[in-house]
């Protein structure tokens, strides 16, 4: 008895334990902070246009920087042999004042480059939630259920999966980015950011579904689900006490790997033009504009790279650590507690 | 004063002999291979069916047709001149009908001699293949209205009638067509052998009668053209011998290499714009290489005169007077690539006279923005606060366009918004009643050289088709008045081509003070070719006469 009452007052419960496991985790916790700084800094970007008196969506074909105490146009014109093309000022490293340079426009790249992370994570993050929420409803319905409703979810997701995803992707956008969505409930308008989060949060479903309905099928047969069952308890109770809590890990631990996935379409989507529609920006639109200018200015679409970069790389470490720190095996593995 | 005689038969001489520069064959640049390049390529290279510059301009040295652009350089080039026929005819039946002798001896480039039934052939063939003009070009040709219903049981009975005896075509139309021979000098009317395919002949390649011959074509790879062994001078005019010996056209490459190829030598010139971030270096580095000529084309924005708020003319001028063109200039390259315009025809064109009503003081050229002035037709219009959506294309200098237009039209007081859609689409798109497009951004280049091709084909009532995918007239803009005006133009150039002319320009004025459409420049071309490319010549109505250069 009294090793019983010691071993509940050790025992610090699954998400304690694996929170403690998380913070051990080196690599992840360096990771979740400079996500947390990139969120943060993408959040002050009106603050920084605003330090910069830019605005970011405007053309500025005309605008004037001062450099070593002279005001230099930002589109520079080419005065030698045939006087050809214009070039947008390069980076200044000034804060406050074209850091980054221009793009074609003549507008602050840095600027822009915030705002573009802003919608990023924004859609990113909108699209993960809805991919996550609906798939987990299709997948838990389906496993648990079974029969009818299981085979007629099973082949809806069995048609999404048919196509490849960007194509799919690519084709809903175009259909939609010009048009909009009215299906009676939901409306939304033609260029709303709400159209990319719509179509990215669809094509992936799925992808979570599939595992969910598995992981639900093999819960379905254990035995504190048929004892439940057994019990008479209801079935929506069973889902959402006995079910869901178990599946919960799996959700967490593709949350992040989601987001950074979401990121890349989103901006392979608004590179093609059919995501984020100008003047919004994201980072996939910010390198679409520096596409024509990779020659001279290249930090207009390396700066986007290294962030779109850099953040999926941090999503991707933070997720398997979370998935080490939620996985009962991994403690076999690691040896650790 | 013989001094002076002296002197000017002198300067007559030379006149006389630079108008001939084709009796200045130079031997000994004769041969080689002419490389070009361009990221993809044209696309079918039947000439009855392809409706691009791109193979446009290659079918000149390759296919004739019985009337020709003179190959030439500059406006010379717009002149019609008799290639297959011998010489151009006289109107007969009141301007209904012509009859065109042929010349003898031509031969395909198979060794087969071009006759009386390949003529006929082809002109049926124009209707067969569904050629995209058949419809508008060619559809004033007796028994067209048939065809254009029956396209694979076309005969043109009536409407194009040979005799083989006399050597002789002759073409009835429905009525007198000023610019009917200027319609039938476009590839869409080339002679190919009566056994053509009677549909899109796609990749497989038609025997051509002018000096070089199409010798392979893989669109994911390359188009040769070849010399035509059975071709032999008949007019220095209509189809001169050229110079190189092979022509190679490799596709693929992006335009950034593609530059950096012709840079290197590798290569010999580009087709695609030149980017952006390349113009400044070529036009320093490499200035001797680069050749920039205006084309007659213009950049404009089509508003929708049946839809809100451009339905109010008000409203479409106010946008007119908003338009800071320098900045338009400025997106597209700079003053050297563009030049501000705010009238319909562009300079140089026929019926042109310089015209502008949308600028601060207005008179024959623009010089700035009236924002105070569109500020007030915006409050007068009564249209402040609407939304206003701008389709754009996907391309650089059009999205950029679409973003300073949005920034303009929500200083006005507008709800603006900028949608680029892909460039492979958005020209149909914008025709499309049904896609309600309130405003668009779009490029015009002329078909041939006559005020017509912007005026009546852009603005007449006859270009507007609702619900179509091909209703020219972007605007929807259908003024009765302005319409008639139009066609007794059309119907005056028969006659007295330059009362029409003057009449056109009556009529371009007409147009652009409604505004269906702000114009916004007249775009400059720039080729750039390798070092090794000589007696480059630009040709205004089918651009960079290839095979006239050598490079050797």
């Amino acid at each position: 008895m009294t090793d019983a009452v010691a071993s509940v007052r050790l025992s610090r419960g699954p998400w304690a334990t694996a929170l403690r496991k998380l913070s051990r985790d080196n690599a992840a916790m360096v990771c979740l902070a400079v996500f947390c700084l990139i969120v943060i800094l993408c959040l002050l970007a009106p603050a920084y246009a605003s330090f910069a008196n830019t605005d970011p969506f405007r053309s500025t074909l005309d605008a004037t920087v001062e450099i070593n105490g002279q005001q230099v146009p930002v589109m520079e014109q080419s005065t030698e042999g045939l006087g050809l093309g214009y070039t947008p000022i390069g980076p200044t490293w000034r804060l406050g004042s074209y850091f980054l340079g221009a793009d074609n426009q003549g507008r602050d790249v840095m600027a822009r480059l915030l705002y573009g992370g802003r919608n990023s994570l924004l859609i990113a993050g909108a699209a993960t939630i809805i991919t996550l929420v609906i798939a987990t409803i299709v997948g838990l319905t389906a496993g648990f259920f079974g029969g009818i409703t299981d085979t007629i979810l099973s082949r809806i997701l069995d048609v999404l999966w048919a196509f490849p995803v960007y194509l799919l992707a690519i084709s809903l956008s175009i259909v939609l980015i010009a048009q909009g969505i009215d299906l009676g409930l939901i409306v939304l308008e033609a260029g709303s950011l709400w159209l990319p989060i719509f179509i990215i949060g669809i094509v992936y479903i799925p992808y979570i579904a599939r595992p969910v309905r598995g992981q639900v099928l093999a819960l379905r047969q254990s035995e504190f689900v048929l004892a439940a069952i057994g019990l008479g308890v209801p079935e929506h109770r069973i889902l959402l006490r006995d079910i869901l809590p178990n599946i919960s890990t799996t959700l967490i631990v593709f949350a992040p790997l989601m987001l950074a996935i979401n990121m890349l379409t989103e901006a392979a989507l608004s590179f093609l033009s059919i995501g984020v529609q100008p003047p919004d920006a994201s980072w996939g639109t910010i390198i679409q504009d520096g596409q024509g200018l990779l020659y001279t200015r290249p930090w207009v679409a390396l700066a986007p790279g290294i962030a779109i970069a850099l953040t999926v790389l941090v999503l991707n470490v933070l997720g398997d650590g979370l998935r080490d720190a939620l996985d009962p095996r991994s403690k076999i593995r690691l040896g650790g507690d | 004063m013989k001094k002076w005689l002296l002197a000017g038969a002198a300067a007559l001489l030379l006149t006389a002999m630079s108008g001939t520069s084709f009796a200045e064959y130079k031997a000994e640049h004769r041969g080689g291979t002419i490389r070009l390049l361009a990221k993809s390529a044209g696309g079918s290279l039947d000439p009855h069916i392809n409706y691009t510059l791109q193979y446009w301009n290659l079918y000149q040295p390759t296919y004739d047709g019985l009337v020709t652009f003179k190959k030439a350089a500059g406006e010379e080039g717009f002149k019609i001149v008799p290639d297959l026929a011998e010489a151009i005819p006289a109107p007969d039946n009141g301007g209904k009908t012509y009859v065109f002798k042929l010349r003898k001896g031509i031969k395909f480039s198979d060794g087969r001699e071009l006759g009386v039934k390949d003529v006929v052939a082809s002109f049926q063939r124009i209707f067969k293949v569904s050629s995209p003009t058949s419809g508008s070009f060619f559809a004033g040709i007796v028994g067209a209205d048939k065809c254009l219903a029956a396209p694979a049981d076309c005969t043109l009975e009536g409407g194009v009638v040979g005799d083989e005896a006399a050597g002789t075509v002759t073409i009835n139309i429905t009525q007198p067509d000023a610019e009917f021979f200027q319609k039938i000098a476009l590839p869409h009317a080339v002679i190919l052998p009566a056994d053509a395919p009677a549909k899109d002949a796609g990749t497989d390649i038609i025997p051509s009668t002018g000096p070089y011959m199409f010798t392979k074509y893989d669109p994911n790879k390359e188009l040769v053209m070849e010399r035509n062994p059975h071709f032999k001078v008949w007019s220095e005019e209509a189809q001169p011998d050229g110079y190189p010996d092979k022509v190679q056209y490799d596709f693929g490459l992006s335009e950034e290499a593609a530059v950096t190829a012709v840079q290197n030598g590798e290569a010999d010139w580009v087709f695609d714009e030149i980017p952006a971030d390349r113009l400044g270096e070529i036009g320093t580095k490499n200035k001797d290489q680069v050749h920039v000529t205006t084309l007659t084309a213009w950049w404009y924005l089509p508003m929708n005169t049946r839809l809100a708020p451009f339905d109010n003319e008000k409203a479409r001028q106010a946008v007119a007077f908003a338009i800071d063109r320098n900045q338009m200039v400025k997106i597209f390259g700079g003053p050297v690539l563009a030049a501000p315009v705010c009238q319909v025809l562009p300079p140089g064109f026929p019926g042109h006279e310089p015209y502008c009503p949308f600028t601060k003081d207005p008179g024959a050229k623009w010089s700035a923005p009236d924002m105070e002035k569109a500020k007030q037709l915006v409050e007068e219009s009564g249209t402040k606060g609407q939304k206003v959506t701008i389709i754009a294309e996907d391309r650089a200098v059009s999205k950029s366009i679409g973003v300073y237009l949005q920034s303009v039209l929500n200083e006005l007081g507008y709800q603006a918004e900028v949608k680029p859609i892909s460039a492979n689409i958005q020209f149909t798109y914008i025709q499309n009643t049904n896609n309600k497009v309130q405003m668009s951004i779009t490029q015009w280049y002329q078909d041939y050289p006559a005020a017509s091709d912007f005026l009546y084909v852009l603005f007449g009532c006859e270009s507007f088709h609702e619900g179509s995918d091909s209703s020219v007239n972007i605007a929807g803009f259908c003024d009765k008045e302005i319409n008639d005006k139009m066609k007794k133009a059309l119907e005056l150039g028969v006659e007295d081509p330059v009362a029409a002319n003057k009449m056109w320009a009556e009529i371009d004025k007409a147009v652009t003070d409604k505004a269906p459409a702000a114009a916004l420049f007249t775009p400059k071309h720039l080729d750039f070719v390798s070092k090794r490319v000589g007696n480059f010549q630009f040709n205004s109505q089918y651009y960079w006469m290839v095979t006239q250069s050598w490079v050797q």
